[in-house]
């Protein structure tokens, strides 16, 4: 009866101390009822989620919106000068002189050699590199879900890179691949010829679609792993009950069931290939020559690296690199939606 | 009522404070290279001693966000007081002049009168600071590596032919990857393309398209990197103007003749030390000189400063003769100030290959040629160092052909001439 009693008062102690804690709560609520009752008997329902989003929408005007507004304005100036009141208004002259070119295949006939040199590395690496990541993302994915001895730990191993920041990684491999670099090192210790990898066009471009694979394969390979858990495992026993091939059984339930998986990675390396900046900066600096120059890196010489910045030039190329990653988007949007149909068809 | 008072007089004072202590404050950005940052703490800690009114604060930073933040900064009106950098003439619209706050304008006109010009806009006689340290560009030689192969080292009126000659004999014999090495930079190419005759500046004191100096020295350059005489790694290891040196390869023995400068011999001395003999060796000759090219650090005032007179105070102070002897010797810089040059340093190290190497680039600072002195003091000098730059490398990958290179180097400076005039 005593122990009941103790319960008892124990319990009241417990509401009380909770009716306490919601006193500002209640006073708060208490504060905004009315300011809100009075936005929903102005502005009506619609209005109400108009006002929830503002803040949202206020941060994403003027981090997002307002930037891209002012870098199309600075991409429609001319001159030296940084702030946009000291700039001559020029139209489109600065696009006219991007797209000032004889034969846009030949970089050499353009008047911004370097941007269409960028835009053709940029679109060698896109296709490289995204084609690439998929398959070894892919593949990694297939084989770590299997049952392997310390799974977690070779999950572990090929997610780390990811971990690490891009100007690490470009240090990392600028030092395997360098004259007298790690690779080279062995190379010679094995009775091999060493070879300057960093300054051979070919070799440095491989080098960069390679380390931009090193580093975010894990990633995707993450994400195509919880694509394929997420398969029942009541369609793999049904098949192998069939006795279907195992090719059967990837091309039949595997790549199906994975491709809204896929479709997310597929647009994200795509979208991370066409801004690779980082990682290639501090391995190959873009040389040699302009081999492994990208688009973004373009934007930053000439806005800011450059003895002469020229702003306007840099505005629109990013304006033009900024269609292309909305093209990009859009693309994403479309296939998810027509897979979402699809899937509702089924 | 009293209570409202109270606070009010709290507030007055604190602002007063705060005010006082602000007006007193002189804000140096600085960047180092060697161990100059330590020497000005140094320096200017006795300074505070001395004026307890003044408070100087030091920015420590790198080269890049002088290079790359100061100028946005200036642009908008701010920045620190006072500013250690490299590009002095570029932006020499935000300098303050000095000349009505220094106690004697003529000890400056006088002493550092030479480089005036480096640093104010044309045809002003502004007083907007000092070098604080002038930079020659030269040759070094690993002398090691000479008297193993048993290569005599060129002389003193050596051409770059006989270098490239001689270095390419001590490469074979010491099996080194390059004979020859120079810095991805235009400012390094300017000075062998003098040498050879060139001339960037027009009639009308804009660039003037590539003569046949510049071309003689170009074509040389990139015949020598496709031999394998030169090192082609530094030019090729980056896109665009970005700045390469190859000091790590000489450190390292990996080139038995690298032409650089005068700010490599602390360098040198502390990461070399007692591993090889090097000596310093001058410019080589071309057909029309032998110049290298002067440059430096510059430490200016800026205009926007708050405080002009304690801003003038400082420079005064950091510009005095017994002040720039002792950052001089203590930093192994070679000074600007005519007077400690000619009374002479005593350079504070225990190298004799750095003393002997400064000795040097002293008495090389005599032959420059009348165009090497102006260059620095021209507006259009980075602009053309960053065309030949970017271009030349591309030459030297084998992108484009030489011809292509130059077209492209005239067109390049054009556009930013067009561009700079909007």
């Amino acid at each position: 009866m005593a122990e009941i009693s103790r319960q008892t008062s124990q319990r009241r102690a417990g509401q009380n101390l909770g009716d306490m804690a919601m006193v500002p709560v209640r006073l708060a609520m208490g504060l905004i009822d009315a300011p809100l009752r009075w936005v929903q008997k102005t502005f009506g329902l619609g209005g109400m989620a108009a006002f929830f989003l503002l803040p949202n929408m206020l941060i994403f005007g003027i981090f997002v919106l307002l930037p891209f507004f002012i870098n199309f304005a600075y991409s429609m100036t001319g001159g030296t000068a940084l702030f946009l009141s000291d700039r001559s208004f020029v139209g489109s002259d600065q696009y006219a002189r991007l797209f000032d070119c004889s034969n846009y295949l030949n970089p050499n006939t353009c008047a911004e050699d370097t941007f269409w040199t960028a835009v053709s590395n940029t679109g060698w690496f896109v296709i490289l590199q995204v084609t690439l990541m998929i398959g070894f993302s892919l593949v990694t994915a297939l084989i770590l879900n299997r049952d392997l001895m310390a799974r977690s730990f070779w999950r572990a191993v090929f997610f780390f890179p990811v971990l690490l920041s891009p100007v690490v990684v470009g240090l990392i491999w600028k030092w395997i691949l360098q004259r007298q670099g790690l690779l080279n090192f062995g190379l010679y210790g094995f009775g091999f010829e060493p070879h300057v990898w960093l300054t051979d066009r070919n070799w440095a471009f491989a080098a960069t679609v390679g380390v931009s694979i090193w580093a975010h394969m894990g990633f995707y390979t993450l994400i195509i792993l919880a694509g394929l858990q997420a398969i029942p495992k009541d369609l793999y026993e049904a098949a192998e009950m069939d006795g279907t091939r195992a090719m059967r059984v990837f091309t039949r339930i595997t790549l199906p069931l994975l491709m809204p998986n896929l479709l997310v990675v597929i647009v994200l390396v795509l979208i991370r290939a066409v801004q690779i900046f980082d990682e290639v900066y501090v391995l190959t600096g873009g040389g040699p020559g302009t081999s492994t120059l990208f688009v973004t890196q373009y934007i930053y010489e000439t806005g800011f690296a450059a003895q002469l910045r020229n702003p306007g030039l840099a505005a629109a190329a990013s304006i033009l690199m900024g269609l292309v990653l909305v093209l990009l988007t859009l693309m994403q949007l479309g296939l998810s939606r027509s897979s979402e149909k699809k899937g509702a068809r089924k | 009522m009293t209570r409202t008072r109270t606070m009010l007089a709290a507030f007055a004072v604190g602002l007063l404070t705060s005010t006082a202590a602000i007006a007193g404050d002189v804000r140096i950005m600085w960047y180092s290279d060697g161990v100059e940052g330590e020497v000005l703490k140094d320096l200017v800690d006795r300074f505070m001693k001395d004026n307890p009114d003044i408070n100087v604060i030091i920015d420590n930073v790198s080269f890049s966000v002088v290079r790359e933040q100061l100028p946005v900064q200036l642009e908008a009106g701010d920045g620190p007081d006072i500013a250690r950098l490299a590009n002095i003439k570029a932006l020499s619209k935000h300098w303050l002049d000095l000349r009505p706050l220094v106690e004697d304008p003529a000890y400056w006109d006088t002493n550092f009168g030479d480089q005036a010009d480096w640093m104010r806009p044309d045809g002003s006689n502004q007083i907007s600071g000092f070098m604080t340290q002038i930079t020659l560009t030269g040759g070094f030689a690993n002398k090691t590596l000479f008297d193993q192969a048993g290569v005599a080292l060129p002389g003193k009126d050596a051409t770059w032919d006989d270098w490239a000659k001689a270095s390419k004999q001590v490469a074979e014999s010491q099996q080194i990857p390059f004979p020859m090495a120079l810095d991805r930079s235009g400012h390094r190419l300017t000075a062998p393309d003098l040498s050879f005759g060139a001339n960037y500046i027009g009639a009308d004191g804009k660039p003037a398209p590539l003569d046949d100096g510049a071309k003689g020295f170009i074509s040389k350059f990139i015949g020598w990197i496709e031999d394998g005489t030169m090192s082609k790694d530094i030019w090729v290891s980056a896109a665009g103007s970005t700045y390469r040196a190859g000091a790590d390869d000489f450190i390292n023995g990996q080139v038995a003749y690298y032409y650089s400068g005068s700010w490599q011999v602390p360098n040198f001395s502390t990461k070399i030390g007692s591993n090889f003999d090097w000596v310093a060796t001058g410019s080589p000759c071309g057909p029309a000189n032998c110049t290298g090219m002067p440059g430096g650090a510059g430490l200016v005032a800026i205009k926007y400063t708050k405080n002009p007179k304690d801003v003038a105070k400082v420079m005064d102070y950091l510009a005095s003769e017994p002040i720039v002897k002792e950052f001089s010797e203590r930093t192994l810089f070679l000074p600007a100030h005519k007077g400690v040059i000619e009374k002479g340093l005593d350079f504070k190290t225990d190298d004799a290959q750095a003393k002997a190497a400064l000795d040097i680039f002293v008495t090389a600072t005599t032959g420059l040629s009348d165009l090497a002195r102006k260059l620095p003091g021209w507006a259009w000098s980075d602009t053309v160092y960053g065309a030949l730059v970017t271009r030349v490398s591309q030459a030297a990958a084998g992108e484009m052909t030489l011809d292509e290179a130059y077209t492209r180097i005239d067109a390049d400076i054009a556009a930013k001439v067009k561009d700079s005039a909007l």
